[in-house]
């Protein structure tokens, strides 16, 4: 039997609900009746993944609301009950501050789920004088922690750990199972705990209901009949959990904090600053056998301002690519050897995504031809800065600065509109080639002089006969034309809503114009927004 | 190779009876600036065909310098420079261009660009020169709008980078009068159809593209669909007349 570890499980009992209400308390109202027992933890509380619910806390389990229900049969069993999102990610990271303050008491924490941890109890016990006063010292550690309820059962195996720490009861909270007694203890547990519903459902339907009816049938037969996942669950039910404790490893330090005392006010000291430290981040998470393709970059200044951005790179960041990103966060679009509003006093590169690098490696012959392009394109981008250089993507929309747009090279386009949707409304093919940034505000004439005007309902006062910039120079002959062409647009929206009408017109040189009016609640204005030469 | 015996050819076959020595200058760089360019072992880059008859040597060539428009008309033509962009970049080249805010992203795409090797830089600034030169070093085909005219010397200088990494510069807008171009495409005699008095849209345009070059010579010019109903770029047919010998 020395194949199996002694082990000892700690289990938070209701651990999603706990989680949830250490990072968003519930804001309870106390109420006259029960202002005293008003307790953050006794509000009915329930979590739901998919529309069931996959958590509830004990004020809630006594109204009747359990695992699996359906949203609105809970809410109708439990009027007051309260609902949340669950986030497994939370879950994760705040049982991750549990661990962490378990290591400092016991070394070698395995996190066998957010809410369960497992620890070779030798060291401990041989420490603490006993299995039953270590387990108690690590009740009392997460009592400290702010964390009632937890249980602790000490075992051969962490099977049979856990299970004796899902048997605690609530006055006596540490359960030890003596060494060899496993097979006795786990006799009388039903075979439903082996979280197998196939085999569950079909050891049920052999007759066999509890884990030491299970444990009895040959080991041999039970491979032959069940494989060696069944021959696993077999032993588990036997007491026989021979999986060791692997030991949770932290992960590596990655950041990189380059601190400033006194603080620079200036843009290139900061950068020079950086330098060393980006060498070394990079270094470091070489020798990590890393890249990152993601980077935060986060700034504080002596006034306590506070800038924090994501950069994309589309292969890996270099050290350089560090430096002239911690560049552009900080001079914007200002000049390099601008002054700053006040001194930095930290900078903190802080990796977000990270590869192998494996998946990064050049090639024996290189990368081919795009590494170059981008080496070329991003010594560009250090000269005019990260918004210097764009790629440009289609979007969708109906007006023609909605369509285009612009990313910056190397960050991911994020379409907020889908360009494969028909977009009912949008300009005739085939489009203009020119597109003004800043659409030029005209004039437009009829033929009696006077300036045309189109309602809401699309009516115009007269055909337009010439158009003329705002400046008065320059009048155009209109010889042909084509609309109004109405477009309304987000109505509801009163700083988004866009009320105008569309003209094509083709002036006496033969080049065409998009000319655009627009209605606001000052008044209405007439503009040219692109150019067909 | 060969053309070093018809260059001594060329020298001995000067005409000597040239009276003013201004004349005879000219006369000797045009002929050396034509042999010069039928001597570089200038490589095409796959233009579209309906402007490829027209430019000097049958296309594109890499590391040369095109201009469109000229100064005395007020509009360049955007279409002009997409239609010259779209051959190349179909064919899998990277086009760059610089300091045109104005560029009709929407319409590159619906003539056959690819928006993936595309690069846009709209505000070089003041280092527009830098910024052409670093871009053409990877490019393939830039497009610059200079903001005010660049000296001889910088010019020079970005020719001779040109020349030497192979990439084709076009210069647009109303500085693009460049002596080094190779070629100055323009556009006349622009109508259009499909629009009416209130009624329709534009779907085509006619236009006469005229091509002069730097070695001098008659200009050519063609009368082209700059875009035809189904967004395609296409000579215009003119129909011909059968001439018939009767009696």
């Amino acid at each position: 039997m020395s194949l199996i570890t002694r082990s000892m499980v700690l289990w938070v009992p209701d651990w999603p609900i706990l989680a949830s209400l250490r990072v968003e308390p519930l804001r309870v109202e106390p109420l006259p009746a029960n202002a005293a027992s008003a307790g953050a933890t006794d509000a009915p509380l329930a979590l739901i993944e998919k529309g069931l619910v996959f958590a509830c806390s004990a004020a809630a389990r006594i109204e009747g609301v359990q695992r699996g229900l359906r949203v609105r049969e809970a809410q109708a069993r439990c009027t007051d009950l309260i609902v949340r999102p669950y986030e497994q990610q939370l879950d994760s990271r705040t049982f991750e501050t549990v661990i962490t303050a378990i290591e400092e008491l016991m070394p070698g924490v395995q996190l066998v789920r957010p809410g369960i941890a497992a620890i070779r109890s030798r060291g401990p016990a041989r420490y603490y004088g006993g299995e039953q006063p270590a387990g108690l010292a690590l009740v009392a550690l997460l009592e400290s922690l702010g964390i009632p309820g937890a249980r602790v059962g000490i075992a051969d195996g962490p099977f049979t750990a856990e299970q004796a720490a899902r048997t605690a009861t609530s006055a006596y909270r540490v359960r030890v199972v003596p060494e060899g007694a496993s097979a006795e203890f786990l006799g009388n547990l039903p075979v439903s705990l082996l979280e197998d519903p196939v085999l569950i459902t079909l050891l049920r339907r052999l007759g066999i209901s509890s884990l030491g009816e299970f444990a009895a049938l040959p080991a041999t037969d039970v491979l032959g009949r069940f494989g060696p996942d069944g021959a696993h669950l077999h032993a588990l039910a036997g007491g026989l959990d021979s999986r060791p404790i692997v030991a949770h490893q932290p992960p590596d330090e990655l950041d990189c904090v380059v601190a400033f005392e006194p603080p620079l006010d200036r843009v290139d000291q900061v950068t020079f600053g950086v330098r060393a430290s980006a060498d070394d981040f990079v270094q470091r998470l070489v020798a990590s056998k890393l890249v990152c393709t993601t980077l935060r970059i986060e700034i504080e200044t002596e006034l306590g301002d506070y800038s924090e951005r994501s950069w994309l790179h589309p292969r890996s960041f270099t050290a350089s690519d560090v430096v002239d990103r911690v560049r552009w966060q900080l001079q914007g679009s200002g000049e390099v050897d601008s002054g700053l509003r006040s001194g930095v006093s930290a900078v903190r590169i802080v990796p977000e995504v990270v590869d192998a690098i494996g998946n990064h490696e050049v090639g024996l012959f290189g990368a081919g031809p795009d590494e170059r392009i981008h080496n070329g394109l991003a010594r560009v981008q250090s000269m005019l800065g990260h918004e210097g250089v764009l790629t440009a993507v289609v979007s969708g929309g109906r007006t023609l600065a909605d369509r285009q747009k612009t990313v910056p090279w190397g960050d991911r386009p994020l379409l907020p509109r889908s360009n494969l949707l028909p977009w009912p409304g949008q300009l005739p093919l085939p489009l203009p080639a020119t597109i003004f940034a800043a659409p030029h505000p005209v004039f437009v004439y009829g033929a009696d002089g006077t300036d045309v005007v189109v309602d809401e309902r699309g009516r115009f006062s007269s055909a337009p006969s010439r158009f003329s910039p705002a400046t008065g120079k320059d009048p155009r002959q209109i010889t042909a034309w084509a609309g109004p062409w109405p477009i309304a647009e987000r109505w509801w929206d009163a700083e988004a809503a866009l009320n105008a009408s569309r003209f094509q017109v083709v002036d006496d040189r033969g080049v065409a114009w998009l000319l655009v009016l627009t209605r606001r609640a000052t008044g209405s204005s007439w503009a040219a927004e692109a150019r067909y030469d | 190779m060969f053309e070093y015996g018809s260059m001594t050819l060329a020298a001995t076959t000067l005409p000597e009876e040239s009276a003013a020595p201004a004349a005879i200058i000219d006369e000797l760089q045009s002929r050396i600036r034509s042999m010069q360019a039928t001597k570089l072992d200038s490589r095409l880059l796959p233009t579209h065909p309906a402007l490829a008859e027209l430019l000097p040597g049958g296309g594109l060539k890499q590391g040369a310098m095109y201009s469109i428009g000229s100064p005395a008309s007020v509009e360049s033509s955007a279409t002009l420079l997409l239609a010259l962009l779209a051959g190349p970049s179909a064919a899998g080249s990277w086009c760059g261009v610089v300091g045109v805010p104005d560029f009709g992203i929407e319409a590159a795409a619906s003539f056959g660009i690819d928006l993936d090797r595309l690069v846009l830089v709209p505000a070089p600034g003041d280092q527009w020169l830098a910024v052409t030169a670093a871009i053409a070093d990877v490019l393939t085909i830039v497009v610059i709008k200079p903001p005010r005219q660049a000296s001889e010397g910088n010019l020079a200088r970005l020719s001779a980078r040109l020349r030497q990494r192979g990439s084709t510069l076009i210069v647009v807008g109303s500085h693009s009068a460049w002596p080094q171009s190779e070629a100055m495409l323009s556009l006349s005699q622009s109508s259009w159809t499909g629009i009416g008095d209130g009624a329709g849209h534009l779907t085509a345009r006619q236009v006469t593209v005229t091509v002069s070059t730097r070695a001098g010579g008659r200009p050519r010019s063609a009368r082209m669909w700059l875009p035809d109903p189904e967004l395609r770029f296409a000579r215009v047919e003119t129909p011909q007349t059968h001439l018939r010998a009767v009696g």
